[in-house]
């Protein structure tokens, strides 16, 4: 191995960030409170001093550091949980700090973010599949805001929830459609088609809804939402009962789409096939594997899990459709993607470290926090870039991503 | 099992690579096809399996016509095929690799590779391979993983087995161990085609030779029919193997690598103290099997090497540290292996890519505005000069043949004020005549009393073309030996024995 | 992102075919239409008795695909409608005031795609541009003789180094500019918002996202008066234009970014320095659209607000490949989707089409001609077609 101190400069470069938050730290108490209310027995509040929790994750990171450093000149890698614990140290730090004087609510914030991080990632499920099996997925907001679009309407139409979210994976299978046979057959460069892609389906949906849904938003853009079910038992348990055990039925479709996908994807012939397309298209062609048409199904199976997350915005959150209601999520799925090195688990986990940082924006915005709301948004793509980058370890995709096969 | 080829013919647009060929490979030989580069050889093969469909003839197993939609039905009919560029998944473990198209399921769908890997001991076991399943098929040395491209062919019991070039990349040793392997196929009693261009190779282990020429068969050949006759059968005229040229008169040694050493990526050493000197008239030639540190010696000779140590002095100025366009400018020329990848920009007209390394710089530039009248009247003398065949000077290179492709990467560099020649492989691919060309510049540009460093991975260039040999083995030099050393102990060199 | 993808991009956009272009901007103009159409509330009402009175139903389609791309024209070239010369020839000037920042910013990402180089990112560089112009625009007060071109410079000069971050980043890590670029143009984007609150950007008093007014001395001068938006950007734009022709064909400089373009290990190979080259490329391509920027704050608009951006960024992509990254090509292209943004306004407030639709022909018009035989097969060609797909 060669020496490597990229990610022993990056963690250097956070530590120093959290003595200055350290040395800085006001004085005063945060108060950590667990409680959502339908807990079987309720957790004591935890009323942490700032300067001292500050001081103790300083020293921990410190010691990570060093750490990595030391394995850095011993010419190996700083593992992946170490850096986790790097970041779930610092981040309990900034919280602490923010959130100084005032109550933090656990469990409530986490809902919010697995709220949030639930389109993301479906949408990062959907670059899995596209990407791993070797189409560049640009087009993953597209197929977030067809699924959002056509959930809405159809539900609102039919009344019916399972025929929405049924619309929802149709529309976004056909966005990742175009994007199939556009990359697959004419062979032009997947990122055009993706950019394009995205403000096709903006522009479309834009005009229908002004046009069509406009005139008459009761009939038509008013659908029912999703109930939110509570698992007995499970949903009583503190923190992760009403995080994890009191949502939506697309909450439970998402935990089951990360486990299919990824044993699909590492375990079954289905998968390893797929992954040999997308690493080498001609070395699968010459076993007698169909590259385009695993491709075309790859990508669509894809779209349809990210059109269900588009439909988790209409159904699931807010209850209606409105233009570019997406906002970006589809751009930061992909981010989510890079950053969990198209791994259907860590893109999970990524998704949810996204939503766990918009989410604490708006948290801190209700109690008053004068921390500048925008650079905690930029955080999903401020870290994508890092990531890309190479600075916390190497982030290479699939070989052959965004090579179109073209059989001679 | 029985396969013909009857009357197979493949057009690409208005170029037919493969006209109304015959072959008829019988179970239990060796049947060599023996072509030049381009003769139509590999085109031949990806229509008998599949991948291509031929516009005309018949493909027949046991005196049965069979058609191959794709890979898949020729697998299944029993041909397997081990590929020139093999068709290993880097990512994948050996046994992901091997079952690869043919996976054992469990419980409807989940991968058994518990079955996988006892296939894979299996095949491995009953030839000798000590291949292990689980290996990351990436990590392997390019010996090996073409022990599991053997293995991955045999999977589906296959009875006929095309060997496409597959000795390019191995060593003398790994070549006879090839061979072996072959011959033990043969005994079980499979029919095997073997092509190549080599003729050592040929007449060791055939049973039967056909000649590829152009894409027609041109006739068969006995085993035991001299080199200079199977040559003359695949080049269409009598050859000389030999290379014309004076005995050298070395000069000084104005070009000297002390202690070079190299580290890639991953931070594995490649080049291990290389320590070499070139006199000015004389020719060096690194001889030895692909991937032993070749490229990355030219590379830190022309300063693209990232990671180096030690000394590379040309005229007493130190190389090591500049960049490329500071060594080129010392007077370097450089003639890669890989000219579409690395010598030309295949869009550009031939003008242009007589310009791409001085493009910044009078006479082609005066400030940044470029001088297209200069650049024309070069161009026009250039493709005069060096006999290139083109339409103009504004043909694109994509357009050009191999050879005058080569013309025009060799055109550039020799124009240069040169103090030293750098060329990779240079006759790489090339047409007998092109071959030709290239030997007569070189010699040329050692008689004109340049040093000139020639990197060869076939012995009998090497041999020709050099007045001394290096030979590299794992990043080192094994020994420098003068041309006229014996195959064998070149051979024994090659695989890290040192003289 | 590697070399043969590459090439495929630079392939597919200088392949020329003139009535591959033509055919692709007729049927999204088409489609288009069939889209209005559909939409339009008497089409659906005719369309209930369609059997029983059919004239009424095509007549209703003529009547609002007509009336939609008769607006178009009123609203971009010429408005015959007018009732006096100003207002017959204000839609051309609209026209040619949008096509100024699109072709601008449709000149970089050329740049930057004829380099080999992937550039989203003119988003984030035009909001780089116009925070740095508007900055100097509004806190200096310096003779118009100075102060426009220090306003242009500043802008032009925060963009380049934005776009150039994005060329040093790939050419130290081999970060991906692709995603660097999507994930710079969102922080672009956040930045701008945050500091339209903060003093040194927000106008005293206001209360939302917005600068003080440009001083009039860094304005670009209005020509044709004040209630013309265009104004002397326009020019530089033109000179943008044949200054870029000249880089790239007859300067070393863009002779170096070409043959990166087409092949980066051959220039690697002759000498040609890629690290600096990505540095240089993406700081020409952030500068071209940095003056789309200016053109924006200093020209068009008179404030610094969070849509300075507009769609422009997204725009200039669009023009890059239709118009084959070639600058003459970016140039006509530009002004046909500065039309297209000018005619619209007029068809939204006067046929009650959306602006989208503007959005959903320029998408297909760029989908189209990066598919010929697709093209070929709706128009009837499809031998030529067949032929080209698996050629």
């Amino acid at each position: 191995m060669k020496r490597s101190f990229k990610t022993s400069i990056a963690l250097s470069v956070f530590t120093l960030i959290s003595l200055w938050l350290s040395v800085t730290a006001p004085a005063g108490t945060t108060l950590f409170s667990f409680n959502a209310g339908k807990e079987l027995f309720a957790i004591p509040d935890f009323e942490i001093p700032v300067a001292g929790a500050s001081w103790i994750v300083f020293l921990v990171l410190l010691v990570v550091t060093g750490f990595s450093w030391w394995l850095s000149i011993q010419r190996k890698k700083t593992p992946l949980w170490l850096t986790g614990i790097f970041a779930f140290a610092l981040v309990q730090q900034v919280l602490v700090v923010l959130f100084v004087g005032q109550m933090f609510p656990v469990t409530t914030t986490l809902q919010g973010s697995l709220a949030l991080a639930v389109p993301l990632i479906f949408g990062a499920l959907a670059g899995v599949l596209s990407e791993r099996v070797g189409v560049v997925n640009i087009a993953i907001e597209g197929q977030l805001l067809a699924g959002a679009f056509a959930s809405a309407l159809i539900t609102s139409i039919t009344h019916s929830l399972t025929l929405g979210l049924i619309a929802a994976a149709i529309s976004g299978a056909l966005v990742a459609g175009i994007l199939a046979i556009f990359s697959i057959k004419y062979v032009v460069d997947q990122i055009i088609v993706g950019v394009v892609v995205n403000v096709l389906v903006i522009g479309l949906t834009s005009f229908f809804y002004s046009t069509v849904m406009a005139r008459d938003l009761i009939a038509l853009n008013q659908p029912e939402r999703f109930d939110q079910i509570n698992i007995p038992l499970l949903s009583q348990i503190p923190i992760i009962g009403p995080l994890l055990f009191s949502q939506t039925l697309i909450v439970y479709l998402m935990y089951a789409a990360v486990a299919v996908v990824y044993i699909a994807l590492f375990k079954t012939r289905w998968g390893l096939r797929l992954r040999a397309v997308g690493e080498y298209p001609k070395a699968a062609d010459t076993v007698g594997i169909k590259v385009y048409r695993t491709r075309y199904i790859s990508v669509m199976l894809g779209g349809a899990l990210a059109g269900l997350g588009g439909a988790f915005f209409t159904l699931g959150a807010v209850g209606s459709f409105s233009k570019e209601m997406t906002s970006g999520a589809g751009y930061i799925a992909l981010a989510a993607l890079i950053f969990g090195r198209w791994n259907p688990l860590l893109a999970t986990l990524a998704a949810l470290m996204f939503g766990f940082a918009q989410n604490l924006q708006s948290v801190l915005s209700i109690i008053g926090s004068d921390v500048p709301s925008q650079f905690l948004l930029m955080l999903p793509y401020a870290l994508t870039i890092v990531a890309v980058a190479g600075l916390v370890g190497k982030v290479t995709g699939p070989a052959a991503t965004g090579k179109p096969y073209i059989k001679s | 099992m029985k396969l013909e080829l009857r009357g197979i013919t493949k057009r690409f647009g208005a170029m037919t690579a493969n006209d109304n060929v015959n072959l008829v490979a019988e179970p239990g030989q060796i049947h060599c096809l023996l072509g030049e580069n381009g003769a139509g050889k590999s085109t031949l093969m990806n229509v008998l399996y599949g991948l291509y469909q031929a516009d005309g003839g018949d493909i027949l197993l046991d005196d049965k016509v069979v058609k191959f939609a794709g890979p898949g039905d020729a697998m299944a009919a029993g041909i397997g095929m081990v590929h020139q560029h093999f068709m290993l998944i880097p990512v994948f473990t050996v046994a992901e690799n091997v079952i690869l198209g043919h996976e054992p399921t469990k419980f409807g769908g989940l991968l058994d590779l518990d079955a996988a890997r006892k296939q894979v001991r299996e095949i491995s076991d009953r030839f000798g391979f000590e291949v292990d399943p689980d290996a990351i098929v990436g990590d392997l040395p390019v010996g090996v993983q073409q022990r599991v491209e053997i293995i991955k062919a045999l999977m589906g019991d296959a009875q006929v087995l095309v060997f496409d070039e597959p000795t390019a990349v191995l060593t003398p040793q790994e070549t006879d161990e090839l061979m072996a392997i072959m011959k033990q196929l043969r005994s079980e009693g499979k029919a095997i085609v073997f092509i190549t261009h080599k003729l050592r190779e040929v007449k060791e282990v055939a049973d039967k030779i056909t000649v590829i020429r152009l894409g027609k068969i041109v006739g068969e050949a006995s085993p035991k029919s001299s080199a200079n006759e199977l040559a003359s059968m695949m080049v269409g005229r009598a050859v000389d193997l030999d290379v014309e040229k004076s005995v050298a008169k070395p000069g000084k040694a104005t070009f000297k690598i002390s202690n070079l050493s190299a580290w890639n990526h991953a931070g594995t050493k490649v080049l291990d103290d290389i320590n070499l000197e070139i006199h000015e008239g004389e020719i060096l030639v690194i001889a030895g099997v692909q991937g032993n540190g070749q490229t990355e010696l030219t590379e830190a000779i022309i300063g693209m090497h990232g990671k180096t140590s030690g000394s590379i002095e040309l005229d007493g100025k130190e190389l090591i540290g500049k960049n490329v366009k500071q060594v080129l400018d010392l007077g370097v020329g450089f003639v890669p292996e890989d000219r579409t990848e690395d010598g030309l920009v295949a869009e550009f007209t031939i003008a242009e890519n007589l310009m791409l390394d001085r493009s910044d710089r009078k006479p082609f530039a005066k400030g940044i505005s470029l001088q297209l009248g200069y650049l024309k009247k070069f161009a026009l003398e250039k493709l005069k000069q060096f006999d290139i065949r083109a339409q103009g000077i504004d043909s694109t290179a994509s357009q050009l043949s191999g050879g005058n492709q080569q013309k025009v990467v060799l055109a550039r560099e020799l124009s240069r004020e040169l103090r030293l020649l750098v060329a990779s492989q240079p006759t790489r691919g090339l047409d007998v005549g092109s071959i030709e060309f290239v030997h007569e510049q070189i010699v040329a540009t050692r008689d004109s009393g340049i040093p000139v460093l020639i990197v060869a991975t076939e012995l009998d260039e090497a041999t020709q073309l050099g007045d001394r040999i290096a030979v590299m083995y794992k990043g080192k030099v094994i020994g420098v030996v003068p041309s006229s050393t014996s195959r064998s102990v070149l051979g024994q060199m090659m695989a890290g024995i040192s003289a | 992102m590697n070399k043969v993808l590459k090439n495929n991009v630079v392939k597919q956009i200088l392949n020329p075919s003139s009535l591959v272009t033509l055919l692709a901007i007729l049927a999204a103009f088409l489609i288009g239409g069939l889209l209005i159409a559909f939409a339009n509330e008497n089409v659906q009402t005719t369309a209930g008795y369609l059997f029983a009175r059919p004239g009424d139903f095509f007549l209703a389609v003529w009547n609002s695909v007509f009336g939609a791309y008769d607006a178009l024209f009123r609203g971009s070239i010429f408005n015959y409608k007018a009732i006096d010369s100003v207002g017959m020839i204000k839609p051309l000037t609209e026209t040619l005031a949008y096509a100024t920042p699109i072709t601008l910013a449709g000149l970089g990402m050329a740049v930057a795609f004829r380099s080999g180089l992937f550039n989203i990112g003119g988003t984030g560089q035009i909001i780089f541009g116009a925070m740095g112009a508007a900055w100097v625009g509004f806190s200096f007060d310096l003779p118009a003789i100075i102060h426009l071109p220090f306003a242009v410079f500043a802008g032009v000069l925060a963009a380049a180094l934005f776009g150039g971050f994005v060329g040093f980043l790939k050419a130290a890590t081999g970060a991906n500019e692709v995603i660097v670029t999507i994930m710079l143009n969102y922080i672009a984007g956040l930045l701008l918002f945050y500091v339209l609150t903060t003093p040194l950007f927000q106008a005293p008093g206001a209360t939302n996202p917005i600068s003080p007014e440009i001083v009039a001395s860094a304005k670009y001068w209005r020509f044709m008066g004040d209630s013309f938006r265009i104004n002397a950007s326009f020019f530089v734009m033109l000179a943008m234009v044949a200054a870029v022709w000249w880089l790239l064909n007859r300067s070393s400089v863009g002779f170096q970014f070409r043959a990166l373009g087409h092949n980066p290990s051959a220039s690697k190979v002759a000498g040609i320095n890629i690290g600096l080259n990505y540095v240089l490329v993406m700081a020409v391509s952030g500068a071209l659209a940095g003056l789309a920027g200016t053109s924006q704050v200093l020209g068009a608009e008179k404030f610094l607000t969070p849509s300075v951006a507009a769609s422009f960024g997204f725009d200039a992509i669009t023009v890059a490949l239709l118009g084959r990254s070639k600058p003459l090509g970016v140039l006509a292209a530009g002004i046909l989707f500065g039309a297209l943004r000018a005619g619209a306004v007029i068809m939204q407030a006067n046929q009650k089409v959306p602006i989208d639709i503007v959005l959903i022909v320029q998408s297909l018009v760029v989908l189209f001609i990066a598919a010929p035989p697709l093209v070929r097969f709706m128009f009837g060609m499809s031998r030529a077609a067949k032929k080209a797909v698996t050629a």
